[in-house]
């Protein structure tokens, strides 16, 4: 009784949308396959379903996991780099040390040559001075003794 | 009736329930997604669902109607989610169109009326194929899971004006779809 109803009211909605014999052979074939297609799906062998909030959770994870990776890679790089550019810059300067250190050695040495040439001159000079101013005072009394003791330094 | 006897009926009638219809979901959730794999998990997930809220089932509507309800939104929230994603894995793991028309019964029809039958199940869902989600659903309601257009719009929430009208635009489909085959 109840079927007989529900088959009526079917009935009726199929003719509400017109269906054709065509139409109505297409439409219950597909049932039909759909439900074979549907009992065997459900009788096959199963295997470990992952359920889709545990998808989520591995698809989030290994997401988390890569921009992790991602980020350490950026960092890693970013820190070797500033690290190079740190230890160029420390080798710059203690070479540009070592170098105003040289120059400033060379200018010591240069000035300490020019002093002790300067020096050498003056005492040479004040020498000379002395050494005519001497020859210049000796009475002609002592020439004989100036000049033996000239010849005994010669010897 | 103690706490516990009540509960322990309530735990056999759904069971009682889950056996009755699970074929019911299982069969709508793999024609809405051509995807076994992802029928069968939609299907758990609407039990467990069905489950959790089972004590508040006010049997305002069939236990079909209510299980139905809760696999449809299951479903739709399932694309909406695949929607951001950067690749759809889903749509790897469906099954083309042949291979979904490759199923039916073996019956007692000749060779050539099974070919004629395939050709026109192939039809139907390559025009179901091109529907919207919702003309979808209310399709494989009516012309897979047989049911009325009152259940149809009590388990997607529509009125029945917009099923009927959902169904005319899919059966007008389907039928320019086999009309062009002919």
């Amino acid at each position: 009784m109840r079927w007989n109803t529900r088959q009526t009211r079917i009935e009726e909605e199929l003719n509400e949308v017109r269906i054709d014999p065509v139409l109505e052979v297409a439409l219950k074939d597909f049932r039909l396959s759909v439900h074979a297609w549907s009992e065997a799906a459900m009788n096959r062998p199963r295997k470990p379903i992952h359920s889709a909030v545990h998808v989520t959770w591995r698809l989030a994870v290994s997401w988390a996991l890569g921009c992790l990776l991602a980020a350490g890679s950026v960092g890693g790089g970013l820190y070797e780099r500033h690290h190079r550019q740190e230890l160029a810059r420390q080798a710059a300067a203690e070479q540009s040390r070592q170098r105003q250190m040289a120059a400033e050695a060379a200018a010591v040495t240069a000035h300490e040559q020019n002093g002790a040439a300067s020096t050498r001159e003056q005492d040479e000079q004040l020498l000379a001075e002395v050494d005519s101013d001497v020859s210049r005072e000796v009475p002609s009394a002592m020439e004989p003794l100036a000049q033996l003791m000239e010849e005994t330094g010669n010897k | 009736m103690t706490l516990e006897t009540a509960e322990a009926i309530a735990a056999q009638e759904f069971a009682r329930v889950v056996q009755k219809h699970r074929p019911h979901i299982f069969r709508f959730l793999l024609a809405s997604t051509r995807d076994v794999d992802l029928a069968e998990t939609l299907t758990q997930e609407c039990f467990l669902k069905a489950h959790r809220y089972w004590k508040d089932f006010r049997g305002e509507s069939s236990a079909m109607t209510w299980l139905m309800r809760i696999a449809i939104n299951l479903e739709r929230d399932h694309w909406r989610n695949r929607r951001v994603q950067f690749w759809r894995q889903t749509k790897v793991h469906a099954v083309d169109l042949d291979e979904a028309s490759e199923w039916l019964p073996s019956g007692e029809r000749s060779a050539e009326q099974q070919l004629l039958a395939r050709e026109r199940v192939g039809q139907v869902w390559k025009a179901v194929e091109q529907l919207s989600a919702r003309q979808r659903t209310v399709f494989l309601l009516r012309y897979v899971e047989e049911q009325e257009l009152r259940e149809i719009a009590q388990a997607t929430g529509l009125s029945e004006g917009t099923v009927k009208a959902h169904l005319a635009r899919a059966v007008g489909r389907v039928r320019s779809e086999l009309g062009g085959k002919r």
